[in-house]
């Protein structure tokens, strides 16, 4: 079906014909019989109205949504106008005249006996004369008065045209009052629950009489378009059917009566205010459900057990399938018995069946109970605001229904699957309460479709980086979130990047620091980086030592390593710039310089330390100085590394990876260091020796620069193992690569004591055989 | 993918028989049936416990060229039987969704028995329980 554009006249014309074919007030779909009536009443030949209907899909569909009624309306009105039948037609007739539908009363009557059987439909057709309307409004007055009646008609249901004519004045009034207040199609289906227990209440009441009082009514005012008989509307009096439900409710009719007309104005206000609410209970309705359930439990907060509701509604001659089904609907705890709601929502679902409707698959949201309040008067501002869309008809419809319906889907099946339902049947807290713990636990619901976003810390700063390094390394990094516990990798990786990027840059101190501020940052893994990034490279050492704690333990760890003289043996430097250091070394040793040098070329920390280690003393002053620069050191060292040795990335991996081994390498380290301070990083050979190469150069500067480094050296060495991780993988590589200088320093060291001594002895021998000879040599001269 | 569902009253006659693919209905009827007898074993085999809430009877029973079924067995303490025929080409392990589809059939059989006009060995005709077991055929599909 093609879009339709109907102009405001045929827009109010057709949404009143809608509510009126709305008899479940579905809004969404009309009856069948009542919509053929209509085109029966239009007057064209049956195989026109077949074509219409088949034109607007509704027999594709089955049903009567409201864009198929409106087009069929359409189409009526071009069959009408003589123009031939096409799905184009609809839109390119301009001008059309409204649909003209006529109909006897009689055959009104008829009709709505056979479908609707409503009271208010005899209004109707009482009369047949409809007093024509002052215009288009009055289409509007038609169906809300016609709406009105019905109540009121339902109320009069027992008696005969007096009590009508009383109401009869009354709606001359309330469709202009009810005009103003719903000015949509709404305004006249929210009627259309009224329309149920009408019928209902006849039938209960075995009132046939109502129903011609009805029609006296619906004919003092039911004006129709200018062109229609609005009368064609008017029902019939309500069937037989109806009228064998409860014939002992004659009683309740009249109260019943009562309470409608009292509350006519009260309804014709809520209802013009309600939404297309089909299904919801209006108070003479429920005000007649009240009294059926206290005629079965006096207790209205009792039970009903299952037995004599299964009676009661029995009396309704509907097949027992049906009220097996209306049953799993209203019986929303399961509990196999009815609480007053669920009573009055199996009531009002088999007064909708008996007028027609199709029994719904899911309770409507108006007659759940927590829906239904207690009181009626709360109902009146309540229903309406509840539910925006309830019915939710077994056809579904998929016309313009309020974005409820899904909700009211899946509620209901949440509510019986949940195992709240003593939640609802309480029924103590007020609609209004009940309104809200309903709408609290629907979006609630993960059925709904409602999106709890997820907090993932996607990735972090530095600083998180730093924290989740902490974490990680302190403990056992239950990370959060899985971005997190990837974090670590990848902080390793960054690490290693930032290694590799850090050594290519080669830059000023500044960079380094800030390098290793970053590393640190990033060096989540690095198991001795816990302590936050250490600042730049200060130039002094005493500045080192401000850097942590771990420096002195580290010092003292370290301590045990000193060895000829190196006292704080700086934490396993990263190979790195070792090359700083190498050239001291190599000033002082060129024996080790190699070694050595590959060994600081590795450790950059070690690098500032160069210029040091030239003074062992200073290795002491440093390491003393140092410890606290340890970890700054390593920090400093790190970049210092990095920027002089690109290659040491492998090399920091190695140090990362040698993480453990750091006392060792501080040992290692520490020995190449204290004999050259660019204790040659047990990493890659190849980079030491380049570096050495190309350090001894670069790093000159840098040693200068980082003259505090050697101090900061023994100290990173030092306080390699303790050096938070923070620092990051290069910091933990460097201190690796420090130890393992360290290591081979003492190594080295020792050997060089041992052949210093065995030089010593040797010499000693010399020196005796010399004397030994010399004192021969006269012998010999002898 | 549970093709067919069925529950089988203490009499051994079905109340209600359902399967997806609508052709083949015969042959999932007689899988049913024959399953009653695997059923009826194994209640008779628990001697101590008196009724075995959640009787799992994984069977490859019938292993066809298409696909395997497996059939699962439900008892429930009145002695009426699930009985659900599950295609298990896709997901072969699935012992926890298959109590919990029980769990579900159960739950949704108590409530079509709480309805006061279910006559106990009607066929069950609850368009709740049709819906409910229609979106077990469909979910698990």
């Amino acid at each position: 079906m093609e879009g339709l554009t109907l102009s405001d006249a045929e827009q109010k014309y057709y949404s009143d014909l809608f509510s009126y074919c709305d008899i479940e007030s579905t809004k969404k779909v009309v009856v069948n019989g009542r919509v053929l009536e209509l085109f029966r009443a239009a007057q064209l030949p049956n195989d026109v109205v077949l074509q219409i209907m088949e034109l607007c899909g509704a027999t594709r569909l089955g049903y009567f949504g409201r864009s198929q009624f409106y087009i069929a309306l359409k189409l009526v009105a071009v069959a009408q106008s003589g123009f031939p039948l096409r799905v184009e037609s609809i839109n390119t007739v301009k001008d059309l005249p409204l649909p003209r539908f006529v109909a006897s009363k009689n055959e009104q009557e008829s009709r709505h006996a056979a479908s609707y059987s409503s009271d208010s439909e005899n209004q109707g057709s009482y009369s047949g004369v409809i007093p024509p309307p002052p215009g288009r409004g009055q289409v509007k007055k038609g169906s809300v008065s016609h709406d009105t009646v019905q109540p009121r008609t339902s109320a009069d249901a027992q008696e005969p045209a007096s009590p009508v004519v009383s109401p009869q004045q009354s709606p001359p009034t309330s469709p202009h009052t009810w005009r103003k207040h719903s000015r949509h199609p709404s305004g006249g289906n929210s009627e259309r629950p009224l329309a149920g227990p009408g019928p209902f209440w006849s039938p209960f009441g075995e009132a046939q009489s109502g129903s011609s009082a009805g029609d006296a009514v619906w004919s003092g005012h039911s004006p129709p378009p200018p062109q229609e008989n609005w009368v064609s509307f008017a029902d019939t009096p309500p069937t037989s059917t109806l009228l064998t439900m409860h014939p002992a409710s004659v009683q309740d009719q009249t109260t019943v009566r009562t309470v409608a007309s009292a509350t006519t104005a009260i309804e014709i206000r809520r209802q013009s205010s309600s939404y297309d609410d089909p299904w919801k209970i209006t108070d003479e309705q429920r005000q007649y459900y009240v009294n059926q359930f206290k005629t079965i439990q006096p207790d209205l907060n009792g039970f009903i057990p299952g037995s004599a509701a299964k009676e009661f509604f029995t009396k309704s001659k509907l097949p027992i399938l049906e009220l097996s089904h209306i049953w799993e609907l209203s019986d929303f705890d399961k509990d196999g018995a009815l609480t007053l709601d669920e009573f009055c929502a199996a009531f009002h679902l088999v007064v909708a069946r008996k007028n027609g409707y199709d029994l719904p698959e899911k309770l409507p949201e108006s007659l759940m109970p927590k829906l239904i309040d207690l009181e009626d008067s709360a109902d009146v501002g309540d229903q309406p605001g509840e539910v925006g869309y309830s019915g939710s008809p077994a056809e579904a419809p998929p016309s313009k229904s309020p974005s409820m319906p899904s909700l009211n889907q899946t509620w209901p099946e949440l509510n019986q699957s949940s195992e709240q339902w003593e939640t609802f049947s309480e029924r103590s807290s007020s609609s209004q309460t009940l309104t809200q713990f309903d709408s609290n636990i629907a979006p609630a619901d993960p059925d709904t479709a409602i999106v709890h976003p997820v907090p993932i810390r996607m990735t972090p700063s530095k600083i998180h980086m730093q924290e989740m390094e902490l974490k990680r390394t302190g403990s056992d990094h239950t990370n959060p979130t899985s971005p997190l516990l990837v974090k670590p990798s990848d902080l390793l990786e960054e690490n290693k990047i930032n290694s590799s990027v850090k050594f290519a840059s080669g830059n000023t101190v500044e960079q380094i620091g800030s390098n290793v501020t970053r590393q640190r940052s990033h060096s989540g893994t690095s198991p001795d980086n816990t302590a936050p990034p250490p600042p730049p490279p200060r130039p002094q050492p005493s500045h080192s030592r401000s850097s942590s704690l771990d420096m002195n333990r580290t010092f003292t760890v370290t301590t045990g390593q000193q060895q000829a003289g190196v006292v704080a043996h700086p934490p396993a430097v990263p190979p790195r710039p070792q090359p700083s250091q190498a050239p001291g070394p190599a000033v002082h040793r060129p024996v080790d310089a190699d070694g050595l040098i590959t060994h600081t070329s590795t450790s950059p920390q070690q690098i500032p330390e160069q210029p040091n280690f030239a003074d062992f003393s200073q290795f002491e002053v440093f390491a003393a100085s140092n410890v606290n620069d340890e970890q700054d050191d390593e920090a400093e060292k790190h970049p210092e590394v990095l920027p002089a040795e690109k290659a040491s990335d492998p090399a920091s991996s190695l140090r990362v990876a040698k993480t453990d081994s750091k006392t060792e390498e501080k040992t290692a380290a520490s020995a190449p260091a204290n004999v050259s301070k660019g204790t040659t990083p047990l990493a890659p050979p190849p980079k030491p020796v380049r570096r050495r190469l190309k350090s001894e150069d670069e790093l000159r500067p840098e040693v200068d620069e980082h003259t505090q480094k050697t101090g900061v050296l023994a100290a990173v060495l030092a306080s390699q193992p303790s050096i938070p991780r923070s620092v990051g993988k290069d910091k933990k590589a460097i201190q690796a690569s420090i130890r393992r200088n360290k290591e081979t320093n003492t190594v080295l060291a020792r050997l060089n004591s041992e052949l210093q001594q065995q030089l010593k002895d040797v010499l000693e021998e010399r020196i005796s055989l010399e004397v030994q000879l010399e004192q021969l040599r006269p012998f010999s001269h002898l | 993918m549970a093709v067919c569902i069925a529950v089988i009253a203490k009499e051994n006659y079905p109340l209600y028989i359902r399967s997806t693919p609508t052709e083949n209905e015969l042959k999932f009827h007689y899988m049913v049936h024959t399953s009653l007898d695997v059923v009826d074993e194994k209640i008779s085999a628990m001697g101590k416990a008196l009724v075995d809430q959640r009787e799992l009877y994984l069977g490859l029973l019938y292993p066809t060229e298409d696909y395997k079924l497996c059939r699962y067995g439900y008892v429930t303490n009145s002695k009426v039987k699930f009985v659900m025929v599950v295609d298990s080409s896709n997901t072969a392990l699935r012992d926890n969704e298959i109590r919990s589809m029980f769990r579900k059939l159960h739950n949704s059989y108590t409530d079509v028995m709480c309805n006061p006009f279910y006559n106990p060995g009607d066929r069950i005709q609850s368009r709740a329980f049709d819906n409910m077991v229609t979106s077990m055929m469909i979910q698990v599909c």
